[in-house]
């Protein structure tokens, strides 16, 4: 039980700092600019995107471990990862409409966004290729929706400042949070040798 | 013909020849790595690839139909309608917190104004009004108005401000750089909020307002530091474009076109629009009646008439030869006998509108304010004939 337990800290850790999507594989670029832009939009999408992400790890799990390993047709998963994703995020939206209307003003906008980005593809794949069992999948898709939360948050904080401060014309914008990314990223590096696995 | 068809012959009966559920189908995983099954069958994982693809696809799509019927929210299809007429700033100066609100409220609850959208302007209001069956109030258009002339040249500063170029950033320092309180700063707050692109600064770091693309939405008044930016109905023209509340002579010695309170514009102005409070003058807009008379006497050019050129007046031949505007004209342009044609000499004539507006018979014609003064007379024409 507890070398269970470790592990899936170990996980969560791994996912969120020393292996985390966008500074040291960079997945989810696309977003992770977009949504970076103020600090109130960047913690939403980093809630709704956590959320997102564990149930469709966990809902990728069960399709693939019940039945495509069975089926011996496990090269389907990338098309099927997509269509599962898709389905989920297209129904949460439409039940979230109904049940939460707050909820849904709040949060519904980065739903759609969700649905196209490669985090939340690259997780039930790494998952179905490390072979995790259930619990350990379920971390690794927490682990990796709190490391993107982190990001845009830590991101969304230094572009808010960026914003009025005085920066050389051509870089102004999207030039200078590349940069600053980058340097974030060599920050990440140095975490790297907290947690092996 | 003939050698064609024989290829196409041997090369089917080439395939039918090949055995391929005996070939190794190499398996290529997502990670690059590659397993090698010895023995596929490609029948079975056909088989299981065409049924389960099948079956996957047809349960997300019942299950997203089903959840799509019971999860249904009904929406009123004219929220959407007025949604597409509104502005899209989202500027909240309609009171609601953003334009997806502000037409549902708009829809739903029948005492909302459809005319409350101000960027939109007359246009959308009638759009709102005719999808929600209300009735649209004609608004007059309103205009961002920047009451202070001081550019960097004309007004002095106190010390050098080298900080973050923005206004609410400078205003941290000391009340900002420059030596009068009440002044634009001419670091550009206001012309990057502007959401519609309608505030620019100008080379002598004032803020120019583009009237064809202002809509009044006040976001720049909110956003202005000093409340510099006041945000006034389109027609009235003539304004003290100063907010300086310091004394005469402090006012002068920081900038050049500062309002001294000399009072002089009080004097002129025949309908007392103007009034001199705590060292500053204020036109009154419900009393100015934009004849523009105070603009050239003011010492200090604190007035501003946002007339480009006014047009001078024309006397035609409904005249009836009263003399009312001989009697009105404030710089005597007016001459004639009576029961005789007038004539307006234009070398005196400054375009103030006040003969228009005075003549009895509407014979004068010209001034930026005819259209309007005929436009009422004939309305009242008609109501006192029905």
């Amino acid at each position: 039980m507890t070398t269970d337990s470790t592990k899936l800290f170990e996980l969560i850790i791994a996912a969120s700092l020393t292996n985390n999507f966008v500074f040291t594989r960079y997945l989810g670029l696309c977003i992770f600019f977009g949504v970076s832009k103020k600090m109130e939009t960047a913690l939403g999408m980093g809630i709704t995107f956590t959320a997102v992400m564990m149930i469709s790890a966990a809902l990728s799990w069960v399709v693939y471990n019940l039945v495509m390993l069975p089926l011996d047709i496990t090269f389907l998963k990338i098309i099927v990862f997509i269509g599962i994703i898709a389905a989920f995020v297209q129904a949460s939206d439409t039940i979230m409409r109904k049940m939460s209307p707050g909820l849904y003003y709040k949060l519904g906008i980065y739903l759609a966004l969700i649905s196209t980005n490669c985090i939340i593809l690259a997780v039930p794949l790494i998952n179905a290729d490390e072979q995790y069992s259930f619990l350990e999948s379920l971390a690794f898709g927490f682990g990796s929706g709190i490391g993107f939360a982190l990001a845009l948050i830590i991101m969304a904080s230094i572009r808010e400042k960026i914003e009025v401060a005085d920066v050389p014309a051509p870089f102004k914008g999207m030039p200078m949070a590349f940069i600053v990314t980058s340097m974030i990223a060599l920050a990440f590096m140095g975490l790297s040798g907290l947690i092996t696995i | 013909m003939h050698e064609l068809q024989r290829l196409v012959l041997d090369v089917v009966r080439l395939i039918h020849g090949l055995d391929i559920s005996n070939l190794l189908l190499p398996y290529v995983g997502v990670g690059g790595g590659i397993e090698a099954h010895e023995h596929v069958d490609l029948v079975h994982t056909l088989k299981y690839t065409l049924i389960f693809l099948v079956g996957v696809s047809a349960i997300f799509g019942f299950g997203l139909a089903l959840t799509a019927q019971k999860f249904a929210v009904k929406i009123d299809p004219r929220v959407e309608k007025v949604k597409e007429v509104l502005a899209h700033a989202h500027c909240g100066a309609c009171g609601y917190a953003g334009c997806d609100q502000y037409a549902e409220a708009v829809v739903n609850n029948p005492e909302v104004s459809p005319s409350l959208c101000t960027p939109g302007g007359a246009l959308c209001a009638e759009a709102v009004a005719f999808i929600t069956g209300k009735k649209a109030e004609i608004k007059e258009p309103i205009f961002a108005r920047i009451m202070c002339q001081g550019n960097w040249d004309k007004s002095s500063k106190k010390f050098r401000y080298e900080g973050v170029q923005d206004c609410r950033a400078a205003v941290l320092a000391g009340g900002g750089d420059k030596s009068c309180l009440y002044g634009c700063l001419g670091y550009g707050t206001c012309a990057r909020v502007c959401p519609f692109d309608a505030l620019s600064m100008a080379e002598d770091h004032l803020p120019f307002v583009d009237i064809t693309k202002c809509t009044g939405c006040r976001k720049c008044e909110a956003a202005c530091p000093k409340k510099v930016i006041e945000v006034l109905p389109a027609s009235k023209q003539v304004l003290v474009a100063c907010h300086s509340k310091d004394k005469g002579v402090d006012t002068r010695k920081n900038c050049e076109v500062g309002c001294i309170a000399c009072g002089i514009c009080v004097k002129v102005c025949p309908f007392d629009a103007p009034k001199v409070e705590r060292n500053l003058s204020r036109i009154d807009i419900n009393k100015c009646r934009v004849c523009g008379l105070c603009v050239p006497r003011c010492p200090t050019k604190a007035i501003e008439d946002f007339i480009p050129k006014r047009s001078k007046a024309e006397v035609t031949d409904k005249c009836i030869g009263c003399q009312i505007c001989m009697k009105v004209c404030p710089v005597n342009a007016a001459t004639g006998e009576k029961k005789k044609k007038h004539h307006i000499d234009h070398s005196r004539c400054i375009g103030c509108g006040i003969c228009t507006a005075k003549c009895p018979v509407q014979a004068i014609e010209g001034t930026f304010n005819a259209t309007d003064v005929f436009c009422l007379a004939a309305a009242k024409k008609q109501n006192a004939a029905s």
